[in-house]
């Protein structure tokens, strides 16, 4: 498969092999539309996003290693302290138990602690106890946003100056938006519960696709370098060309991005249950994925697509239709006589 | 072959990242042998297992919280844990907003209530002392001689503050062995019973102290210092300073004037009145009870009497703490096992391992002998990470959480990244049919700059990540900017060198078939168009231009590799020149 796999990139970077990204770029807007609406759209049907206990404020227990996984158990023991309490006891992972309840005072955060140490039978060390303010959640998606925010426009301007074209990074943002609203889309759908490593995760796959652009779209600022000398390509195909090119790149980048990040998702997280391991790491599961094929169906087409109207490219485009309609002419003059 | 200039510079900055590693080994192993540092990094709490809380200070008034404020509140933490006999806490700011208190182990409850009280110091006149031992059953006074106030209290002082039940509270309360409930924020118009614990000079004594009369906001400053004698000479005894601003000078000279003259009236009679004391408390307990020797009319009072230099220091801290009533909020608090921390930086590691070797897999499978440059720079990025967070962790205290952790595995793939960028970028000059040595050459020259623009992403969203972060994104972040600087000294230091060496081989120069810089496999189309091997039967566009006359179509011209794109241009030229010149003709 490596010799086909190289044969693969050998023809993609002549141009045998070609992939139309630009051209059927209503196509992927189209899609790329739907998937963001339905993004924004499904988590407002499902009423919110399943958000984790940082988000909800409340006191949460994980037991490790029970002897035995009855989450009647894990009940009774809360409801022991607390009377009223409607505990939420799952199995997350193997031998380990989470319950979840409302907000509880030390004191009877350390009764309930010892309740589940006898119950599961359990050392002292198995328990953990979490417990969230109110208010934290607040906090960690106002300082969630605000790292957005800073981290936008800061990218924006790092980019305009590297590409020294805004069209550029409007179209590295654009395509970082879409990852961004479908990732979350996804979040929605897959239920997962959102924590502040969730969060984190989404914030690192923001970074990722840009990273994944900015490497694209170098090649196409090198394949479109003296674009104004050349009747070879219009704009469009050279950057087609460019993503094509990069094609290889794009695809060996996102596996050993993903291949760490599933080793993650699919061992440590399987074996040990919810965590900041496993949100982390589906967030950019997910998140890797569909930034580069953001850069690849999103960002670079539409860069394309903003700069076609552009004088001077039309001008080139028409030169490049003037000489290929004399080379098919000179093609079919120069068959004439062969035929007769 | 270009023998001297690429490989002499190559073997240097190989050497220089040698000097590197080896001086960052040295600086450790310095540290390890002088006990201070050791091998293995620092853990987490969520790691080694313990208690983090993360408290938000609250100024009283609703104001915001400044950066010298919050130090402050880190301060006033820092002592009451270290008060409370804890080890090894923990306590920082994060974010500028919030204060993370780090304990090992679970902390008793006495320690969590002692985090979140709320500092709040005032000064309030004594009405009566007594030692700290509760009054005896047998002995409390009976219910018919209990102190009955005669009017409403007119002073401070006033003795008709002591009512029957606060005297009743002031016999049963215990101060040698004092609950540590955290009870209620005492009313501050109201008077206070309470006690001052004992300490290593004094016992522990207990108080009914009448209204707060000045308030700790009113300190605009304090210090400690050496007394000085009557001659100004210094002498053994430490004395701390106050310094009331405005508000407290007048008030506090009123309180003066006032309990000067009990300690007059007392002395004339050879007793003591505690009513001449004023007790600052702090959190509602008394940490010094000062009888006032003078009127205090410049509102720079100075307590003397018994301190050692340590003793003088704590209280002068703790008096300007007093200048800023911060109360604490706990945001989270999260207790983790040293079980479940373990267990999961196991995992953690054994996640990261079986990443790591996919990694490795596929660069083989995608590069062959190519990939273990991939193999071996990141076992230098790794080294390199390994000892920066052994040496943070020694110098700047610096923890690697299990977000951290995350961030190191979630770097192997970044890392390898830039290999892919490059090394894909020398494949194309490859196909360009240049030879390994420029290829390597011109390949660097543009992955260069690409790997810099990628990485500076990186970076950005790292810092962005550390600073605007709460919870355990910075470990994340911090983890994910030192891997990323890492990568960078890799690629340029490592990586590149290595290939300029490697190309000179005649194993990857030669492009062996393993080697995955295989010319043949790349489809390149040498320049020098001598060996009658290199075209394949079915590289038609080849065949079509080099038949001049069939022309390029549209298809066709997608086909063309730069090397062909130069040799078109040319026929290009010529046929346009030869056309313009038909045209003109006609």
């Amino acid at each position: 498969m490596a010799t086909s796999f190289a044969n693969f990139g050998n023809e993609l970077y002549t141009g045998k092999r070609s992939y139309d990204f630009v051209d059927s770029k209503k196509i992927w807007f189209l899609i790329a539309a739907v998937l963001v609406a339905l993004s924004i759209l499904l988590p407002v049907a499902k009423g919110g996003f399943n958000l984790g206990i940082e988000f909800r404020g409340g006191s949460e227990f994980t037991v490790s290693n029970v002897k035995t996984t009855d989450p009647a158990l894990g009940e009774k023991a809360v409801k022991d302290v607390v009377s009223g309490s409607v505990p939420r006891v799952a199995n997350v992972a193997g031998t380990t138990m989470r319950i979840q309840t409302d907000k509880l005072t030390d004191d009877e955060t350390l009764r309930i602690k010892d309740g589940l140490t006898t119950a599961y039978g359990v050392t002292d060390n198995e328990v953990t106890s979490t417990f969230v303010g109110p208010t934290w959640g607040a906090d960690v998606t106002k300082q969630a946003l605000l790292g957005l925010a800073i981290f936008v426009g800061l990218a924006a301007v790092l980019m305009a100056l590297y590409f020294r074209t805004w069209k550029m990074s409007l179209s590295a943002l654009v395509g970082m938006l879409v990852t961004m609203f479908i990732t979350a889309g996804v979040y929605a759908l897959s239920d997962f519960e959102v924590t502040p490593s969730a969060i984190i995760g989404f914030l690192t796959v923001l970074s990722y696709s840009l990273y994944d652009t900015v490497v694209v779209f170098d090649k196409i600022r090198e394949n479109t370098a003296d674009l104004q000398a050349s009747t070879r390509r219009t704009f469009g195909e050279e950057v087609n060309l460019a993503v094509n090119q990069t094609l290889v790149r794009s695809i060996n980048t996102m596996m050993v991005a993903i291949l760490p990040v599933g080793a993650i998702l699919f061992i440590g997280a399987g074996l040990l249950g919810a965590g900041t391991l496993r949100d982390l790491s589906l967030a950019l599961f997910v998140g890797i994925l569909i930034g580069t094929a953001a850069t690849i169906f999103i960002a670079a087409p539409l860069y394309a697509w903003l700069r076609q109207g552009e004088r001077e490219l039309v001008k080139q485009a028409a030169r490049v239709q003037q000489r290929r309609a004399q080379a098919a002419a000179k093609a079919e003059t120069a068959e004439a006589p062969a035929t007769a | 072959m270009a023998r001297t200039g690429p490989k002499n510079t190559a073997l240097r900055v190989l050497v220089w990242l040698g000097v590197i590693l080896a001086v960052l080994t040295a600086v450790l192993a310095g540290g390890t042998m002088a006990g201070q540092a050791s091998w293995a990094p620092k853990l987490a709490l969520d790691l080694e297992g313990g208690t983090q809380m993360i408290l938000a200070p609250k100024v009283e008034g609703g104001s915001g919280i400044n950066e010298e404020q919050l130090n402050q509140a880190v301060a006033i933490i820092r002592q009451r844990v270290d008060g409370s006999g804890v080890a090894e806490a923990e306590i920082s700011t994060q974010s500028g907003r919030n204060v993370v208190v780090s304990l090992p182990g679970t902390p008793a409850k006495e320690t969590r209530a002692l985090i979140q009280a709320s500092a709040d110091m005032n000064f309030r006149p004594v009405l009566q002392a007594g030692p700290g031992a509760a009054v005896p059953t047998e002995s409390l006074t009976p219910e018919d001689q209990l102190p009955k106030p005669t009017a409403e209290p007119t002073n401070g002082s006033d003795i008709n503050w002591v009512t029957p039940e606060v005297y009743k509270k002031f016999e049963l309360l215990n101060c040698d062995n004092p609950s540590q409930d955290k009870q209620e924020r005492s009313d501050p118009t109201k008077p206070l019973v309470t006690c001052e614990p004992a300490s290593a000079n004094s016992p522990a004594i207990k108080y009914i102290l009448g209204p707060v009369e000045v308030k700790g906001s009113n300190i605009a400053g304090s210090s400690f210092q050496l007394q000085r004698g009557a001659q100004g000479a210094v002498t053994n005894e430490w004395a701390v300073n106050i310094q009331f601003n405005d508000e407290g000078t007048t008030k506090f000279k009123a309180v003066t004037e006032r309990l000067y003259q009990f300690n007059v009236a007392s002395q004339a009679q050879g007793g003591s009145d505690p009513k001449a004391q004023f007790a600052i408390v702090l959190d509602d307990q008394v940490i010094s009870a000062p009888r006032a020797n003078a009127t205090i009319t410049d509102g720079r009072p100075q307590i003397t009497g018994g301190f050692t230099e340590q003793s003088a220091k704590a209280l002068s801290d703790q008096l300007r703490f007093g200048a800023l009533p911060i109360s604490f909020e706990i945001q989270s608090e999260q207790q983790i096992s040293a079980t479940l921390g373990g267990e999961q930086l196991r995992m953690g590691m054994l996640a990261g391992l079986i990443g790591l070797l996919l990694v490795v897999v596929y660069s083989l499978f995608q590069y062959r002998a190519l990939g273990l440059v991939t193999v071996a720079s990141l076992v230098v990025a790794g080294a390199l990470t390994y000892l920066a967070i052994a040496i943070l962790g020694w110098t700047e205290n610096y923890r690697l959480s299990l977000a951290g952790v995350a961030g190191l595995i979630v770097a192997i793939g970044q890392t390898a990244d830039s290999f892919i960028v490059y090394f894909e970028r020398i494949r194309d000059e490859l196909r360009e049919g240049r030879g390994l040595v420029s290829a390597v050459q011109n390949g660097w020259k543009r992955a260069k700059r690409t790997v810099l623009a990628s990485k500076a992403v990186n970076l950005l969203a790292a810092l962005v990540l550390y600073f605007v972060a709460v919870g355990n994104v910075r470990g994340f972040a911090f983890t994910l900017g030192l891997t990323a600087i890492a990568d960078l000294i890799v690629v340029f230091m490592f990586t590149h060198p290595t290939l300029q060496l490697l190309s000179g081989t005649k194993f990857f120069g030669e492009g062996h078939r393993f080697s995955g810089l295989d010319p043949k496999r790349l489809g390149a189309i040498p320049l020098y168009r001598g060996a009658g091997r290199i075209r394949t039967p079915d590289d038609k566009p080849a065949v079509a231009l080099r038949a001049k006359n069939t022309g390029a179509a549209a298809e066709a011209e997608r086909r063309m590799t730069i090397a062909e794109r130069r040799l078109a241009e040319r026929q290009e030229q010529l046929a346009g020149s030869s056309k313009n010149a038909s045209k003109e003709g006609n």
